[in-house]
């Protein structure tokens, strides 16, 4: 028997795979939370105390949820890996900020148990469980989800209640370059954050930096964000306000929650397609809805819709995008 | 008599028309923002799948099976016209709030289903049974749904308001999305419901 026992040390034999990456979701959830939490103090830093409660009661809620459901659904309690604190987070961080913080709680719950684990919890949701709670809270108290606040802090001569997007939805352009002063400080403004806006999406220089440092850990693949802002960047220069090659694109790609959304919702594993080719196709895709909304849609912003619509055709990007099989011919 | 009671039964749970057999469903999103438009809705279908049925099952064996589906659509037009025009005379309010979709009950998926599947194989109380157990089926289901939406959406139930000025009812739950997600849950709750009572029938039989 003991020589068996050393025989086994010597050769070990098992099944591949042999080499394990570190790699987990718990490490990857919590590594994507901490790459957020920059952009996110800044917008409670920004937008006062009511943004804190709103993130605060977005997070616990979503935890909470996720436990009760497993606990119902006789489940192992995965709240630790950071899934639930991911979705309540981003959710929280696609709010406005004067939101009654309650709404979020809602939100999670809509997040959580509707898009999550009615679908079979996690790694089988079809939907983006942040933007589908976003969504719902969109379609259920609209008044409230789109009443943007005058910032708390910051350069007092660029306080504004309407999202800059709003602006130039209702009053085109030239007020939008107005309430800023002039275009490079608005550009300023929308590059560093001080803008009205969602309490998480204004800060573009760091969200830019939690992304790039995700690209660089590899959770996310660079040609999803690359080609999602890029389809929106050149769209909105091309279909410009004052006839073809007019447009704002710097401005476009810095307003609302298309920086967040590239970086954080369209590379979610679960809901794009697998394949580098299909994301391209997704990425591409999400870039061109939100165009259509911001310029012909009624809504100011359509990140959301746009990447929960191209969310619905994930499976079929899938089907056409399948690698060839090695060593089949055709 | 007993056998009546099983067809009867079998309508209103184990084959209900909405959560189980999931026809239907478009009138079942359109008509349940309130429960009273519900209960309107779910009782005419009552009276229309019953009714037709009857007929359904009296002509079965005069009918070419080849024009069957005309003459039973001729009969249910007929009863549902007979329905509009009395909404229309003494209920004007009800027959406004619900619109076109009285019209839309003469092509039901389930109003046609069961004279297909049932009615043009049974004898005439039996049919009226089946008919009158699906329609119940389908009234309390849509009542079901339509409390649950008026309540959370609008805060009443039947027009009487239940909770205060308080609540902020989330308009998703007027929408048809709110419906579908209730729909959703309320088919699966049907579905530990009748699993349970099934276990409990079992374990009788075994005793």
């Amino acid at each position: 028997m003991a020589e068996v026992k050393s025989n086994k040390e010597l050769f070990n034999v098992s099944v591949s795979p042999h080499i394990r990456s570190e790699e987990s979701v718990s490490k990857i959830m919590w590594t994507v939370n901490l790459t957020l939490a920059p952009a996110a103090l800044f917008g409670v830093y920004h937008f006062g105390l009511n943004a804190l409660m709103i993130i605060l009661l977005g997070i616990v809620s979503a935890v909470f949820f996720e436990w009760a459901v497993e606990k119902i659904r006789k489940k192992p309690i995965t709240i630790k890996d950071g899934s639930a604190f991911l979705t309540g987070l981003l959710l929280a961080m696609c709010l406005p900020p004067t939101l009654p913080a309650w709404m979020a709680i809602v939100g999670s719950f809509i997040a959580i148990v509707v898009a999550k684990h009615a679908m079979g919890g996690i790694g089988s949701n079809i939907f983006n469980p942040a933007h589908i709670g976003r969504a719902a809270l969109m379609v259920s108290w609209p008044v409230a989800m789109t009443t943007w606040s005058k910032m708390t802090t910051s350069v007092p001569d660029v306080v504004s209640s309407a999202t800059p997007l709003n602006i130039l939805k209702q009053q085109g352009y030239d007020a939008l370059i107005s309430t800023f002063g002039s275009a490079s400080n608005m550009y300023q403004a929308m590059f560093l954050g001080n803008r009205s806006g969602s309490i998480g999406e204004t800060c573009t220089v760091l969200l830019v930096l939690g992304g790039l440092f995700l690209i660089y850990k590899k959770y996310i693949n660079w040609q999803v964000p690359v080609v999602m802002i890029g389809t929106v960047g050149i769209l909105t220069w091309i279909f410009g306000p004052a006839g073809f090659l007019t447009g704002d694109p710097l401005f476009h790609m810095m307003a609302g929650g298309l920086i967040i959304g590239a970086f954080f919702m369209a590379t979610d594993m679960v809901t794009i397609p697998i394949t580098i080719k299909g994301q391209i196709i997704f990425a591409f895709g999400a870039g061109v809805l939100t165009t259509l909304i911001r310029l012909k849609g009624g809504y100011p912003e359509g990140v959301c819709y746009a990447i929960l619509l191209m969310n619905c055709l994930t499976p079929l990007i899938d089907r056409f995008c399948q690698p060839k099989k090695f060593g089949v011919r055709g | 008599m007993k056998n009546y009671w099983q067809i009867f039964k079998k309508g209103i749970v184990a084959e209900n028309p909405i959560f189980v057999l999931a026809l239907s469903l478009c009138p079942a999103l359109a008509v349940t923002s309130s429960a009273t438009t519900a209960l309107t809705m779910g009782l005419s279908v009552m009276f229309v799948i019953s009714m037709n049925n009857i007929v359904v099952s009296l002509t079965r064996k005069v009918v070419n099976p080849k024009v069957r589906v005309p003459v039973y659509i001729t009969s249910i037009a007929t009863i549902v016209t007979v329905v509009q025009l009395v909404l229309q005379a003494y209920a004007p309010d009800l027959y406004d709030a619900l619109g076109i979709y009285l019209a839309l009950i003469v092509v039901f998926a389930i109003i046609l289903a069961r004279a297909e599947s049932f009615a043009s194989k049974n004898k005439v109380v039996p049919s009226f049974f089946d008919g009158f157990g699906m329609g119940s089926g389908f009234c309390v289901a849509l009542v079901i749904i339509g409390i649950i939406r008026e309540l959370l959406g609008a805060g009443s139930i039947f027009g009487v308001k239940i909770l205060g000025d308080w609540y902020n009812a989330p308009l998703i739950m007027i929408l048809p999305a709110g419906g579908f997600i209730l729909i959703g849950y309320l088919v699966a709750a049907w579905k530990i419901l009748t699993t349970h009572m099934e276990k409990k029938q079992a374990e009788r039989g075994e005793a």
